[in-house]
């Protein structure tokens, strides 16, 4: 599957909040159903630009949370020039974007339980993970290239949260287990706790992560230390999301880079050494 | 609109900087879309050196008020892995587009190894032309190759007799005076040169994520130090040297710096520029080029 060749010039459909968080949705009534974990850059039309630092320049990348009735959904969290600036968007209003972008998650193999562990914003393409898994296993067909004959015994969901109002943000899925940091909502700790718990006790399972970087290198490494299959969606600092800047780079394991747009945003855990810890994405 | 250029024909005046548009990683991600509105009239590669490179560690990137500041690292297979893997592949290509010549960037830190670049293009028929990276230190002076305007003719000098194909020369704009380079470029054989390549630049990082020992120095943002700045925040620059190489040398002359619409370009065009290249503004738009293209074309015509 393709992506439209150039950014397109897309209508809000609606701005909801959900927490700390907003949800924004695009209409996008001629678009394809993206591959879950895929991701568009989006900027707006007008006032993009002259913000803190005189930013925002460069489009932001954001995964693409849902896909419904021809609207594609994204979750922001207002902690830039770029967000705030799209965080401030009203029904109506015009946006840029071009997508959908990237290698997205694969269903698991062997029948395995699909583990979704999510933390902060970056819970958002688990949620059309969520989605796709539990069609393809309710009709037993492929609604996405990337979930063909997807046989997924269950879909369990751990999201973990900074505090109280952006554990809001865990509605965005169904069923999910929640953790904060603070204890205010749910398990007080970390969701790789969790997840441990999870593994222990099924360990026949696909985990599925994105989130913060330290968190990641948590799933990571509990992954890697039992042998447990993951699929990791990455955040880099990106300016264009289509191969051509090479600015999104993460180390590869055995040497070398790869590109988090064109050779991810999902990537097979077995493909790094770790997960580094900076953050270089312009917000 | 078509253009004459060192004995190549180009459809338009609007080409690609190297290294902002990755031909064969957006015709993966955009499929033949690509091929039907391909933004450029010639397609300048990646630079290309004799060893393979990684590029620099992450980050490699930080958003420059109306710009981005880059520290690449001028990632590549080297000049083995690019005329086996990519050449072929980019031929292929570039084929199906009919009349897009290829343009291949090169860099080498000495004279031989720029002579070495050159031979090894000047074999291949599927290049038009060759563009030398001249923002390299020289491995002896630290200085870059390009940015004394004596060094310059001296490297070029030796080097120009080892091709046949079109010469181009991307100044550096990092140089006291860019003319003057120019000049020496000119002297040194060059068919045609280019300007301006990234404006050196740093960003350092942001205070919250140092130790809280206040008054410290900080340390530089991007994994390889310093980096380079492009955008609308150069352009006026690029207008200023661009404007001043036309005046001085005879050569072809390609303007690029901060080009996002075709008023932009005409600039560049009115100041004596025959092409114009778009970089960092095809980041925010793939179909940039073809855009501006348009445009130029509309207001001319």
């Amino acid at each position: 599957m393709t992506a439209p060749f150039a950014r397109r010039l897309l209508r809000v459909a609606g701005m909801d909040e959900l927490g700390a968080y907003r949800v924004l949705r695009v209409a996008d009534p001629e678009g394809s159903n993206p591959a879950p974990g895929q991701f568009a850059m989006l900027a707006a039309t007008e006032h993009w630009g002259g913000g803190e630092d005189e930013r925002p320049y460069l489009p932001r990348a954001f995964s693409i949370a849902r896909w419904r009735d021809g609207e594609a959904h994204y979750l922001l969290e207002d902690v830039g020039p770029g967000t705030k600036r799209l965080c401030e968007l009203r029904a109506g209003d015009d946006v840029w974007a071009l997508g959908p972008l990237g290698q997205g998650f694969t269903a698991p193999r062997d029948g395995r339980r699909a583990l979704l562990v999510g933390g902060g914003v970056g819970i958002a393409p688990l949620a059309i993970l969520q989605d796709e898994l539990e069609r393809a296993t309710n009709l037993n067909r492929a609604p996405a290239d990337s979930m063909e004959a997807a046989t997924v015994s269950a879909v369990t969901v751990l999201l973990g949260f900074r505090d109280g109002p952006r554990a809001q943000g865990a509605t965005l899925l169904r069923g999910a287990r929640v953790t904060t940091d603070d204890g205010a909502v749910g398990h007080h700790g970390l969701v790789t706790d969790l997840l441990a718990q999870e593994l222990e006790q099924d360990p026949h399972t696909t985990v599925y992560s994105c989130g913060p970087s330290l968190m990641l290198e948590a799933v990571r490494s509990i992954c890697a230390t039992r042998g447990i299959p993951a699929q990791l969606a990455l955040e880099a600092g990106m300016a264009c999301g289509f191969g051509a800047c090479y600015g999104c780079v993460v180390p590869r394991r055995g040497g070398g880079y790869l590109r988090v747009c064109v050779d991810g945003p999902v990537i097979d855990a077995a493909e790094l050494d770790q997960v580094e810890a900076h953050a270089g994405a312009p917000a | 609109m078509s253009v004459e250029f060192c004995g190549l024909t180009l459809a338009h005046p609007v080409i690609n900087g190297s290294g902002t548009f990755d031909a064969l990683a957006a015709r993966k991600v955009f499929g033949t879309a690509l091929d039907a509105e391909f933004p450029f009239s010639a397609y300048v590669s990646k630079t290309i050196t004799l060893q393979p490179r990684p590029g620099n560690p992450p980050p490699r990137l930080w958003e420059a008020p109306g710009g981005l500041v880059n520290s690449i690292g001028l990632p590549n297979k080297g000049l083995a892995g690019y005329l086996g893997e990519d050449l072929p592949e980019l031929t292929t290509l570039l084929a199906d587009l009919r009349s897009v010549p290829l343009i291949t960037n090169v860099m080498g830190s000495t004279a031989a190894e720029i002579a070495e670049l050159l031979e090894a293009c000047d074999t291949r028929s599927e290049i038009a032309a060759v563009e030398l990276n001249v923002s390299c230190p020289n491995v002896k002076t630290g200085l870059d190759i390009g940015a004394d305007p004596h060094q310059l003719e001296e490297v070029l000098r030796a080097v120009r007799p080892r091709t046949s194909k079109p010469l181009i020369v991307k100044l550096t704009p990092n140089a006291a005076d860019v003319a003057a380079c120019a000049q020496a470029a000119q002297a040194g054989g060059a068919d045609a040169v280019s300007l301006i390549n990234t404006l050196r630049a740093l960003a350092l990082t942001p205070p919250s994520s140092d130790a809280p020992s206040a008054r410290r120095l900080r340390r530089p943002w991007l994994g390889g130090g310093s980096g380079g700045l492009s955008g609308p925040a150069i352009r006026a620059v690029a207008l200023a040297q661009v404007a001043a190489v036309a005046e001085r040398v005879e050569l072809p002359v390609i303007g690029m710096g901060g080009v996002s619409s075709a008023a932009h370009a005409r600039n560049l065009l009115d100041v004596g520029a025959r092409l114009v290249a778009v970089g960092t503004e095809s980041f925010r738009d793939p179909i940039a080029g073809a855009r501006i293209a348009r445009e130029l074309e509309s207001a001319t015509g």
